[in-house]
């Protein structure tokens, strides 16, 4: 039983179900519940609940759910998780830039089952919200000290909501000066493709600077695209690649002194914690990943939290509610004349504030720092032995050190073998490793992988994932048949790209299901 | 089953070891077989070939006789039908014509020609755009933009097209050196015409990364951005290329696809004019040039738009010139510059630096120029 010794290597195969949609499995008039009738005095006080709901409002029809015993939702749902991986299962350091670290279970128990934060509601008077609100007050406080900057807002629900939330800030910012000229945002090829979306979503030009030998821009890039029309610029640093770019606040003096404002994209902070900050590369804003960086789980397109800071002259534009504090209690803020206003109902994704803040109180700041320096170590280690393996090579800087994530490339080994990055993809899974993530697009290095073996993976995880790449690299110079179909040792085997690209094929609900079978 | 079609120039890139710089004219492959030239284009086909070998159950392959297909086919073990009749060790240029126009009329989903820009001319006068093709780079140096970057590319792409797990096509330019300019180290090169090849894998969009545009998209948003930025007063010169021509299209203006056009207020006025039709033009009005990446090696100027002479260029002046382009084909360089060769090196070197290169609708890339 268990691993080959010598190789590594498992005998994985994953379970099949072959399992319905759980609205095919529905029984008319099966239940879950039974929901107990309420009691006389509550019907004499609040009368059927219904009729009191205006007419026009009520359904005519109950909701086409399924119906299914609990036992069943269970197993069916069981069933599901057994063909998927993800971070409790497989061995998760192949989706560079999105931080896999392990989330404490004990925070999930916290933030799903603590009446403090399960049996509350936003719209409660804030006398009654004193626990999360006084969580949210020292994540701030926490975030402060992490980046420098002097105040943050916890309410967009994403990384990418919070980049675009600086991008109406820093519009807000030049409008206030009467600067309606600044139409330009600046940003680069290997920062996150969103600093450049959400810019653009705000109403501006992007400009991108590509990437010099180095692996980041020139400055004689940077230069040929500021002018009096740049609003600011958007970047990641260390970049997509884990290059990091040693001119920052060059950059960022460039980009002062033609009144343009700086926003830092942390995403890719983790190698960084405790050890360098936005304030110190003189930037003006900047953002982190709360489900990243602070542990918090990735919900698979939501819920997340991005939590975006400014420095105390950009204070007034930020969005409402703000959480304050008197010295005795805790208070929402709604009256900042030149807030941007909301950007997400309420105050934003409450159990990830939670989580984080748990995260944070567990490590310290020493504990940080070696969050830090454990998650570059550990990729310095797995970048020696990937570049070990034939067939890979790594672009740009050569001769030195990324940090918490590196972009490596297939280029030499689709050369020799025809084998490209999708095919490698696909047969990891059949050593019972989750896939890994290419590249952002565009991409521009070839048969691109993105690893990031952040500070939770012991040296013989990080051995176990190099052993894999290694055989299917062994596989694709002496028998490049067996990934061409792969994964074979998975539920789905043939996966059909680009077909399960198109919108066409694509079902999200049971609606659209249906009408793509033609079943309605 | 899908068919493909196999066509090898076997003299292709005989010139380039010896230093010939290419073997179009039967004179210049005598001298190259003279200096101890071997033939390259078998090897590479033969390449690429065994990268598409996996599919060999799938598709049927048809392929000239002997050493313009036949045999790389066998080598790379394919058992190809075999079309068309040819005398063995005296080939030319009409026999590779005689091919490509055979493949296209039995309907091969892809023809895969070993060669180089000579071989590309011939596949264009042959077929055009009339069918699905890709190159495998044997020439010298290819400045058409039909090729793969290496032999075995070539087969990854080919198979990734046969097996369908690649579906789109782009329009790729073919050029023409004149080999005789170019031995006597004269780059005349002139954009020839264009091939439909399949669009290389790392334009399609991965399963992480949601939604990417088009090619198609893109070439839109770079056509709308320049014309909303257009001023009814000025003269726009409009480069050859199919980049430029989605402007033309935008606009409904008839567009000289290989030649310059020249337009103003949104209306034509001129087609496919000469270097002197543009300096009469330009003369004390105000104008804009509009060019893109013509050939595969990263051209903005030189390069089948020789008609924008460094008179034309400096009577415009530097700061009106627009490149435009998709970031998949700034990409395709792979950190290469921009490339400037105008004829006149004091402007080369003025136009060196970094262009804010159009990519989409308010979109642009900074890259650099060089020459």
């Amino acid at each position: 039983m268990g691993r080959n010794k010598e190789t590594l290597l498992r005998k994985f195969h994953q379970a099949r179900w072959d399992e319905e949609i759980i609205f095919e499995m529905s029984v008319p008039g099966e239940r879950g519940i039974l929901v107990p009738k309420a009691e006389q005095a509550i019907c004499a006080e609040a009368g059927d609940g219904v009729s009191a709901i205006p007419e026009s409002l009520r359904r005519r029809q109950p909701p086409a759910l399924p119906e299914v015993g609990q036992m069943r939702v269970l197993r069916h749902f069981m069933r599901l998780s057994q063909e998927t991986m993800g971070a409790d299962v497989t061995i998760d350091i192949g989706e560079g830039t999105c931080t896999m670290k392990y989330s404490p279970k004990v925070q999930e128990h916290l933030a799903a089952r603590h009446p403090g934060m399960t049996e509350i509601h936003p719209l409660q008077d804030d006398d009654t919200l004193q626990g999360i609100l006084e969580v949210y007050y020292k994540m701030e406080r926490f975030l402060k000290e992490i980046s420098g900057l002097d105040y943050f807002c916890l309410q967009p629900s994403s990384g990418s909501q919070a980049i675009y939330t600086n991008a109406c800030i820093i519009r807000a910012y030049h409008a206030s000066r009467g600067d309606r000229e600044r139409n330009e945002i600046i940003t680069t090829m290997f920062s996150h493709p969103v600093d450049a979306a959400a810019p653009a979503t705000a109403g501006y030009k992007v400009i991108t600077l590509m990437p010099g030998e180095n692996g980041y821009p020139d400055m004689g890039a940077l230069k040929g695209a500021l002018s009096k029309h740049t609003a600011g610029i958007f970047i990641t640093n260390p970049e997509d690649t884990g290059i990091y770019n040693p001119e920052i606040d060059d950059y960022v003096r460039a980009a002062h002194e033609v009144g343009a404002l700086c926003s830092y994209d942390q995403a890719n902070a983790n190698g960084l914690l405790g050890i360098a900050r936005a304030k110190e590369a003189g930037f003006d804003l900047c953002h982190f990943n709360i489900h990243k960086t602070f542990s918090a789980p990735h919900g698979c397109m939501g819920p997340a939290m991005g939590a975006l800071g400014v420095t105390k002259e950009l204070a007034k534009f930020l969005p409402v509610p703000r959480v304050e504090f008197d010295g005795k209690r805790y208070y929402l803020d709604y009256n900042r004349p030149e807030s941007i206003g909301r950007v997400r109902s309420f105050f934003g994704n409450a159990p990830l504030a939670l989580k984080a803040y748990a995260w944070i109180m567990q490590h310290g700041a020493d504990g940080l720092r070696e969050a830090a320096e454990v998650s570059v170590l550990n990729n310095n280690y797995l970048e020696k032995k990937i570049r070990e393996i034939p067939g890979v090579v790594v672009w740009y800087a050569q001769g030195k050190r990324r940090l918490e994530q590196v972009r490596y490339s297939w280029e030499k080994l689709t050369e020799e073998t025809g084998v490209g990055s999708d095919q490698v993809e696909r047969r990891m899974v059949d050593y019972g490793v989750q896939h890994y993530f290419q590249s952002h697009h565009p991409m521009v290095v070839p048969e691109p992988f993105t690893l990031e073996p952040c500070e939770s993976y012991s040296k013989d995880d990080i051995d176990e994932f190099a052993a894999v790449l290694r055989q299917i690299s062994k596989e694709a110079y002496e028998n490049s048949e067996i990934l061409f179909g792969a994964p074979h040792n998975a539920p789905i085997h043939d996966i059909p790209v680009p077909a399960i690209l198109d919108p066409e094929n694509i079902a999200t609900t049971w609606r659209q299901y249906k009408r793509i079978k033609g079943m309605q | 089953m899908k068919k493909l079609g196999v066509v090898v120039n076997p003299i292709a890139g005989m010139g380039g070891r010896v230093g010939l710089k290419g073997t179009d004219g039967t004179e210049i492959l005598g001298q190259a077989r003279q200096l101890g030239a071997q033939p390259e284009s078998p090897q590479k086909a033969i390449e690429a070939l065994k990268v598409i070998a996996r599919l060999k159950d799938h598709i049927e392959v048809i392929a000239y006789p002997s050493e313009m297909g036949e045999n790389e086919c066998r080598s790379a073990g394919f058992n190809p039908t075999v079309v068309g009749a040819i005398s063995s060790g005296e080939t030319t240029s009409r026999d590779t014509q005689r091919a490509a126009k055979e493949m296209a009329a039995a309907g091969v989903s892809l023809l895969l020609f070993a060669g180089g820009d000579g071989t590309a001319r011939n596949i264009c006068d042959a077929i055009g755009e009339s069918a699905p093709a890709l190159g495998v780079p044997a020439g010298v140096k290819i400045h058409s933009a039909v090729y793969a970057v290496s032999p075995k590319s070539a087969g990854e792409v080919a198979a990734m097209f046969l097996d369908g797990r690649l579906k789109n096509t782009r329009s790729a330019e073919v050029m023409d050196i004149d080999e005789d300019a170019f031995r006597n180290g004269v780059v005349a090169a002139r954009l020839y015409g264009y091939l439909t090849v399949p669009d290389e894998r790392r334009f399609i969009q991965s399963v992480k990364s949601g939604a990417i545009v088009s090619e198609q998209r893109a070439l839109h948003g770079i056509a709308d951005d320049v014309i909303s930025e257009m001023n009814d007063e000025c003269f726009y010169i409009i480069g050859p290329g199919t980049t430029t021509r989605v402007i033309m299209d935008r606009l409904g203006l008839r567009n000289t696809l290989l030649g310059i056009d020249v337009i103003g207020n949104k209306r034509l006025i001129a087609n496919d004019v000469t270097e002197s039709q543009l300096i009469g033009l330009v003369k004390g009005h105000k104008a804009k040039i509009i060019v893109t990446i013509i050939g595969g090696q990263g051209h903005v100027f030189g390069r089948g738009n020789q008609q924008i002479s460094p008179r034309v260029i400096r009577e415009v002046g530097k700061e009106n010139i627009i490149v435009i382009a998709t970031k998949e084909k700034l990409i395709s360089l792979s950190g290469r510059p921009l490339l400037v060769d105008t004829g006149d090196e004091a402007l080369d070197q003025e136009l060196k630096g970094y262009v804010r290169v159009v990519t989409g609708y308010r979109d642009y890339v900074m890259h650099k120029v060089g020459y």
